[in-house]
């Protein structure tokens, strides 16, 4: 992200290359594209409404998925299957599945920009995925009401919505503000 | 192309421009409590806008920016002031980069066509979002005041007449939501999110996403080469061709673009799955081959509003013969009113006889002509077989000319390169219709996979 500047910041490398002023830049990158990762564990991913918050399948049930979710801050965690029955390893520490979201949620954003989300201080080194999940774990969290499947559920929703809309062929001039970058997250 | 006078200083645009800034930099702190330096800024650009048509409406809404008291109006017209000049600023680039190509203009675009509008009550809803925005400034953003665009966008994104406006939400408000809170960011990316505000303000105003009225083209389609364009929920290919129209009438530049709205997680390879069904010019562009037109839509602005119904497959047509042969004298097209901005400049180009020069880890320039242009490889799309490498071996650049903070740069659309005593053409997008290339194959078959995934567990989490 380009908040930190230092070496390991993918996008530092504007400031030294074509686009000299990022300030004064109209293309300047401001968000990294989503990594490919693959989706099958974990669906959906997201960092919205303060939460990181998703959909995890069950490792049983093909039938079944998880509907998990930690809030920024206080890391509030609730995982409930999409039946809306409480996951039974989300009883007082985070279960599995939101353990698989944290780590498929790094893959997609980058370690830096998960853990700025969350608010979890990570003191600018490079955190990997379960030593995050140590550190909240360690602020023994409480466990969130479920109520927050519902919210996740419509998020899947516009998201899904998106496979649905047909390409268009008429031009979007606005387009030409998100150019591509190579750099991913 | 005479790259030297690229490098040359243009009378009053470091003016226009110093306006422009003093305006952003009063967007970043926000408009509720206005300090003496963002008063400054606003008045800075009323006085760049003294005896211009919008001058008493822009000095008036800077007035009332000052004592923190704009209205949704007053906030509309500092854009619109803005975004005249910065329309100055973009004809006075066109104006440059016609001395460096010599190529002819097209004609002027007729006014726009009347048309059935848009809904206004989702529009409003746009525009009381944008005005909080200002009042809040980047620095004042939090996840509750970005959240304000989702329902928005929500509404948009079913109705094919807003999908312009859709669009710009959906990917400005992602940013933002991505740089929450403002408060505590290392940088702003000033003149971009400013662009980006004043745009979106504008297209929520009636009429203001209307396209000229258009015509038809037939003839020859010769294509040069794929640039595209991506946030998180969109993606953009657009084609930049040589019009031969089958009249007689002299050749022009042309574009086609297929678009469409994605999941996050569809990227790389899976942009070109999801846009190739409804472009065949994706395939003929990663054949090597020109299209025969018939009827095609296009737009005044020289956008031909794909139909595959109107097109088939023609001859082999190699773009740098293409660029070679027909590019020196096709016309420009020539940009609509509100379009006028430096970051709409995208001008095809072919360079050779350049020296490829890069000081330890800068950026990559193409010396020619005792000038420097800078070349942003940063654009050239990862899912396609042109890597920043090639082009700084390559000998010739077939590309887009841009102009960014400050300075003109080449997006490189194709490379010729030697290897063994060959030359070998490398395009940007060679995989647009399809890939034989063994990494291309795996991209392509990890998008399919994620596709697949993403449609078997919405309709599992549907059903139960
Ligand atoms: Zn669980």
């Amino acid at each position: 992200m380009f908040r930190r500047s230092g070496v390991n910041n993918p996008f530092d490398v504007h400031g030294r290359s074509a686009l000299p002023v990022w300030e004064r830049s109209s293309a300047a990158r401001v968000v990294p594209p989503a990594r490919p990762r693959k989706l099958a564990k974990v669906p959906f991913v997201e960092l919205a409404d303060g939460r990181l918050q998703g959909v995890v399948s069950s490792g049983s049930d093909t039938g079944r998925v998880y509907v998990s979710s930690i809030a920024a801050g206080t890391y509030a965690f609730a995982c409930s299957t999409n039946n809306n029955r409480p996951c039974g390893g989300a009883r007082g520490s985070f279960c599995n599945h939101i353990r698989a979201l944290v780590t498929e949620a790094f893959l997609q954003y980058g370690a830096q920009r998960v853990a700025r989300y969350l608010k979890a201080d990570t003191s600018d080194t490079e955190p990997d995925a379960h030593a995050l999940v140590a550190a909240m774990a360690a602020t023994r969290p409480a466990q969130g009401d479920t109520s927050a499947a519902a919210p996740v559920f419509s998020r899947l929703l516009r998201h899904l919505a998106y496979l649905e809309r047909e390409p268009a062929t008429g031009p979007l001039p606005e387009m030409q503000w998100f150019p591509p970058t190579r750099a991913a997250a | 192309m005479r790259t030297d006078l690229l490098g040359d200083p243009i009378d009053g645009l470091d003016e226009a421009l110093a306006a422009v800034d003093a305006f952003d930099d009063a967007l970043v702190t926000g408009l509720l409590r206005p300090q003496p330096a963002q008063t400054d800024g606003l008045a800075a650009l009323a006085a760049a806008l003294g005896g211009t048509p919008l001058a008493a409406l822009v000095a008036e809404a800077a007035d009332k920016a000052a004592a923190g008291a704009a209205g949704e109006d007053h906030f509309v017209a500092l854009a619109a002031g803005r975004t005249a000049l910065l329309g100055s600023v973009h004809d006075a680039l066109t104006a440059r980069v016609r001395e460096a190509t010599g190529r002819p203009a097209a004609e002027e675009p007729a006014q726009p066509v009347d048309g059935e509008e848009p809904v206004a009550n989702v529009l409003s809803a746009a525009r009381a979002w944008l005005c909080d925005l200002a009042r809040a400034g980047w620095r004042g953003i939090d996840h509750e005041l970005v959240g304000g665009a989702a329902p928005v966008v929500s509404a948009m994104l079913p109705e094919p007449r807003l999908r312009r406006q859709a669009t710009l939400l959906d990917g400005f408000s992602a940013e933002l939501a991505a740089s929450c809170p403002g408060a505590t960011l290392e940088r702003v990316p000033v003149r971009r999110w400013a662009d980006l505000w004043s745009r979106a303000l504008l297209l929520t105003l009636p009429g203001a996403a209307r396209t000229p009225a258009g015509s038809t083209a037939t003839g020859r389609l010769l294509p040069l080469g794929v640039d595209v364009q991506e946030h998180a929920t969109a993606v953009q290919a657009q084609v930049h061709a040589v019009f031969e129209p089958a009249d007689g009438t002299p050749p022009r530049l042309v574009r086609a673009a297929v678009s469409a709205p994605k999941p996050d997680t569809v990227v790389g390879a899976g942009l070109w799955q999801l846009l190739r069904p409804r472009m065949s010019l994706l395939a003929a562009v990663s054949e090597g081959r020109a299209m025969e037109l018939d009827a095609m839509p296009v737009t005044a602005e020289g956008d031909l509003v794909w139909d595959d119904a109107r097109a088939r497959a023609g001859e082999p047509a190699e773009p740098f013969a293409t660029a070679r042969v027909a590019l020196a004298a096709a016309g420009d097209p020539v940009t609509a009113p509100l379009d006028r901005h430096p970051a709409r400049l995208a001008v095809p180009v072919l360079l050779e006889g350049y020296a490829a020069e890069r000081e330890d880890d800068g950026p990559l320039t193409f010396a020619v002509a005792g000038h420097r242009l800078a070349v942003d490889t940063d654009r050239v799309p990862a899912a396609g077989p042109l890597t920043p490498e090639a082009i700084a071996a390559s000998g010739a650049c077939l590309g887009l000319l841009r102009w960014d903070a400050g300075e003109f740069l080449l997006q490189p659309l194709a490379v010729e390169t030697t290897v063994r005593k060959k030359t070998v053409a490398v395009h940007a997008g060679a995989w647009a219709g399809g890939t034989t290339d063994k990494a291309g194959v795996r991209a392509e078959k990890a998008a399919t996979d994620a596709v697949a995934v993403l449609r078997e567990r919405a309709g599992k989490l549907l059903r139960s």
